[in-house]
C-alpha cells in the first residue's frame, strides 16, 4: 500500500489562473472552503477556520514549504482530531505541481509522508537534547561566575 | 476534516504512521502475502522460499508485530504468526477518505478556475447592459 496519494486533473484554464487560485489565500479559501488569516509565505504557518459544513469548529493550520511561481506550491499539515487539537501522529506534505498544456493546465496533486514518524516524538527528542544543552550552559555559567 | 472521523477508534490509540512505515518494505509485504491466508505460520514456513535468514525474517516479523499487523503466539517451543487485518483495513479506509476529499476539493478548484471567470464575465456583461439601459 503506497503511503501517498496522487491525483492528476486537467484544468481548462491557463497556468497563471490556476496558480492564482492555489496560492492566493483568499482564492484558495474559496474552493478549499477555509477562511485563512493571511497569505502563503514559505516557511510560515498559516491559520484559518474550516468552512466545511459540519466541521466549522475546526482550526486549519499548515506550514508553507515551497512557492515556485506557476510550477510548484507545497505545504505540510496535520489532520485534526475531534477535540480541535492537531493530530501530530500524521504530518503530511501536500504538493501542487502545475504544467501548461495545449488546453490549459495539468495539475498533479500529491499528499505524502503518511509513514513519517510522529512529529511529537521527534520534537520530544529535540527538546530533551536542547534542555540537556541548557543545563550544560548553566553549569558552565555557574562554574565561571563562582570562580572569577 | 472528515478523514479524522474514519476508523477513529482504532487509530486514536495507535497512530497510523507506524503501520504505514511497517508496510513500506518489500520483504514485509511478501510476508504479509504469505500470511494473507489468515492461518498461523511458523518462522520456518515464512522463511521457506525466501533468500533471507531466519533471523532476518524474525526481525521483519517483529516490526509487523509492533505495528500490530501481525500477532504472535507460542505453541510449545514454536512461535506462530497470524495476520490481523484491522490496521491495514483502517489505512485503506483512511486513504480512501483522504482521496475522496481531494477529489471533491479538486472538482471545486476545477469549477472555480473554469466557471468562475465565465460567470464574472457574464456578470460584467449584465452590469454593462444594465448600465447601458439606464
Amino acid at each position: 500500500m503506497p503511503a501517498r496519494i496522487e491525483k492528476k486533473i486537467a484544468l481548462n484554464a491557463p497556468v497563471s489562473r490556476v496558480w492564482r487560485a492555489i496560492t492566493d489565500y483568499k482564492e484558495f479559501g474559496e474552493w478549499f472552503r477555509v477562511a485563512l488569516e493571511g497569505p502563503f509565505v514559505p516557511g510560515q504557518l498559516v491559520r484559518g477556520k474550516v468552512l466545511y459544513s459540519g466541521y466549522e469548529h475546526l482550526a486549519w493550520e499548515a506550514i508553507v514549504q515551497k512557492v515556485e511561481p506557476e510550477r510548484l506550491f507545497s505545504f505540510t499539515w496535520h489532520p485534526m482530531k475531534d477535540d480541535n487539537s492537531v493530530d501530530m501522529e500524521n504530518e503530511t506534505l501536500v504538493e501542487f505541481h502545475l504544467k501548461p498544456t495545449s488546453t490549459g493546465t495539468l495539475l498533479t496533486l500529491t499528499e505524502s509522508g503518511f509513514d513519517k514518524l510522529p512529529a511529537d516524538r521527534r520534537d520530544f527528542a529535540f527538546r530533551k537534547n536542547e534542555s540537556g544543552w541548557t543545563v550544560q550552559i548553566e553549569n558552565i555559567n555557574n562554574h565561571v561566575t563562582q570562580k572569577p | 476534516m472528515s478523514r479524522r472521523s474514519l476508523s477513529r477508534a482504532f487509530t486514536q490509540r495507535r497512530g497510523r504512521a507506524p503501520v504505514f512505515a511497517a508496510l513500506g518494505d518489500e520483504t514485509r509485504l511478501s510476508l504479509l502475502t504469505k500470511l494473507g491466508d489468515r492461518q498461523p505460520h511458523s518462522i520456518s514456513q515464512l522463511t521457506h522460499g525466501s533468500r533471507l535468514t531466519r533471523q532476518a525474517i524474525t526481525k521483519h516479523l517483529r516490526v509487523l508485530q509492533r505495528a500490530r499487523i501481525v500477532r504472535g503466539s507460542r505453541t510449545g517451543r514454536e512461535s506462530r504468526f497470524i495476520l490481523d487485518p484491522r490496521p491495514i483495513d483502517d489505512l485503506r479506509h483512511y486513504l480512501d477518505s483522504v482521496s475522496a476529499q481531494w477529489d471533491e476539493a479538486l472538482a471545486r478548484l476545477k469549477s472555480f478556475v473554469e466557471v468562475e471567470p465565465l460567470r464574472r464575465r457574464e456578470c460584467a456583461a449584465a452590469d454593462g447592459s444594465q448600465r447601458a439601459k439606464s
